[in-house]
């Protein structure tokens, strides 16, 4: 075999294997999507067919039209959007006082939000139930700040990494002109860390879209419940109605995908400024 | 100070708080509806859960899980993101493929592996003995002590691989091409060039994506408590966490569940500042 072929050989093998991998990787998706098409009969059909024989809607119908869903899937998405704004805004901020400005102590206050990244959640909920209990936060404003405070440490630490790679000359200039700090983080700063800050609102929106066992323990109002919950509460209540739990999971996938195809672009390019690799 | 001050407030209000409050009730009987009543025990919480166990049980199948997910998610993820650090076509698509299930929420994908793993009509078992012949009958995964673990553990690589590639590749593309170039001219096989070029500047990438994997794997919640339904059968299928969760919210024991949890701190730190140390000797 001479060169050329030698290496388009190598290239079909590995776009092979690429391609297998990514059939394990969509099964799980793909068996989701098509049992949400399925009546309710074939659920449990043997074989299980990758296929459907007959189609049908009735499970999305069944799924959106029950238990408030449209109010559920507004409760998340007002929830996950406004801490995704809130932990971009404070983490950008306290990411910019951690890159830019010296004063004594801000080590140690950088370290000790590090923590932040250390300490699971979870274990947070019983002291975050008591103090929410006493502040009464059983509520979205609850969910909304305890999903900030679980997100700023992370996201400070990937945007001062982002910060650090903005050149400082231009800063300088806008400094001589006589621009205040906050011309700079504002003008500067934020439009040239943009790759950065997708990553961060990739992350937050996926985590406070998601996040299950806060919103467990601090939501009692059933109007007030977010998607997780009440998915995971559903299908407990329909142990069998696969069809109608999958058509509700799909839907409530949707906004994650879109925000996910809008801001991946970036996503790749944002994970090595924000200093991961080092 | 005013960039600050949101950022600290809601800090110290939400995680340094309730941490330091959270040290507090783990010493106590604490009785969550008076808790002027509650009673100091001293270390008897931590003596309780060290010698429970149910506990101990949480503990391995904790440990069990985040190092065969870790390690699994860790060399699956570097292949992928090898082959897609390459000039192949389509290579947008696969990336953004690959991601598909770490965007997926955890309460979905975990009911979805609990369908698929279904012990009657599940496709998995389908296609183990109808379609590969491996097993003679069908396995019930969610009735076993040891089987539950196998769905929780292949929806964690599952979900994961996705990650790990893209920090990876990430990684990977830091890496300047002109080393390879130079590598390449001195007659270095591509097996050289991973081990000399690659394997060394991912270092740090490396570093970050063990620690990082290792805490999320050790604070596992949500797949546990959804497909053992909180330890089923018997208690013997918990997560640390989610044992934790059943102490506080199931049985109200807050002391408990407060000393469980820091238990779990206090190992999570010891173990990533030793992963730290360990990594930093390696890349000296």
């Amino acid at each position: 075999m001479n060169r050329k072929s030698q290496r388009n050989f190598d290239k079909v093998v590995k776009l092979t294997v690429l391609a297998l991998g990514l059939g394990l990787v969509l099964l799980p998706i793909w068996y989701m999507i098509i049992t949400s098409f399925k009546p309710q009969t074939m659920i449990f059909e043997l074989p299980p067919r990758l296929w459907p024989q007959v189609w049908t809607l009735k499970n999305y119908i069944a799924a959106l039209g029950k238990d408030k869903f449209g109010l559920y899937f507004l409760n998340s998405a007002k929830v996950a959007v406004i801490s995704t704004l809130l932990t971009v805004l404070i983490s950008s901020m306290l990411a910019f006082v951690f890159a830019r400005l010296r004063f004594r102590g801000k080590e140690t206050l950088f370290y000790i939000f590090l923590l932040g990244m250390m300490v699971p959640p979870v274990m947070l909920i019983i002291p975050q139930f008591i103090v929410a209990k006493w502040l009464n936060l059983f509520n979205h404003t609850g969910l909304i700040l305890v999903y900030t405070a679980m997100n700023i440490s992370m996201q400070t630490f990937l945007l001062r990494g982002v910060f650090e790679n903005v050149p400082r000359d231009l800063e300088e200039a806008a400094l001589i002109d006589g621009g205040s700090p906050w011309t700079i983080f504002w003008r500067i700063i934020l439009p040239l860390s943009w790759p950065g800050i997708s990553v961060v609102i990739i992350n937050t929106f996926l985590y406070s879209w998601e996040e299950f066992a806060w919103a467990n323990v601090a939501i009692k109002n059933s109007s007030q419940r977010t998607l997780p919950i009440a998915i995971a509460l559903f299908q407990s209540e329909h142990l069998t109605e696969w069809g109608q739990v999958f058509a509700a999971s799909l839907v409530a996938l949707v906004p994650v995908l879109i925000i996910f195809i809008i801001f991946q672009r970036h996503f790749v390019q944002g994970i090595s400024t924000t200093g991961l690799k080092g | 100070m005013i960039f600050l001050l949101p950022g600290l407030i809601l800090f110290a209000l939400f995680f340094l708080g309730p941490m330091a409050y959270s040290l507090r009730i783990s010493f106590f009987e604490w009785k969550i509806v008076h808790p002027e009543r509650s009673i100091f025990v001293g270390f008897e919480n931590y003596q309780h859960a060290l010698s429970d166990p149910i506990f101990q049980r949480a503990v391995l199948n904790t440990l069990a899980y985040t190092v065969i997910t870790v390690v699994v998610k860790m060399i699956l993820g570097l292949s992928v993101a090898l082959l897609l650090n390459q000039q192949l076509p389509g290579r947008t698509f696969f990336r953004v493929a690959y991601y598909l299930p770490v965007i997926t929420s955890w309460v979905i994908v975990s009911l979805l592996f609990e369908y698929m793993f279904n012990g009657q009509a599940g496709l998995v078992n389908y296609i183990l003995k109808d379609f590969l012949h491996l097993i003679p009958k069908d396995i019930l995964w969610f009735a076993d002590e040891y089987l539950t673990l196998v769905p929780i553990i292949l929806l964690d690589i599952w979900k994961g691989i996705g990650w790990a590639a893209i920090i990876f590749l990430a990684g990977l593309q830091a890496i300047p091409a002109e080393l390879y170039e130079a590598a390449r001219v001195d007659g270095a096989d591509s097996t050289t060039q991973l081990r000399y070029i690659t394997w060394p500047l991912l270092g740090p990438t490396t570093v970050f994506l063990v620690v990082v994997l290792v805490i999320g794997g050790l604070n596992a919640y949500v797949p546990f408590q959804l497909m053992t339904n909180g330890g089923d059968p018997l208690d013997l299928t918990h997560s640390v966490l989610t044992l934790m969760y059943e102490a506080t919210f199931g049985r109200l024991d807050f002391g408990y569940g407060a000393a469980i949890s820091y238990l779990l701190t206090g190992f999570v730190f010891v173990i990533s500042l030793i992963e730290l140390r360990l990594m930093r000797q390696r890349a000296d």
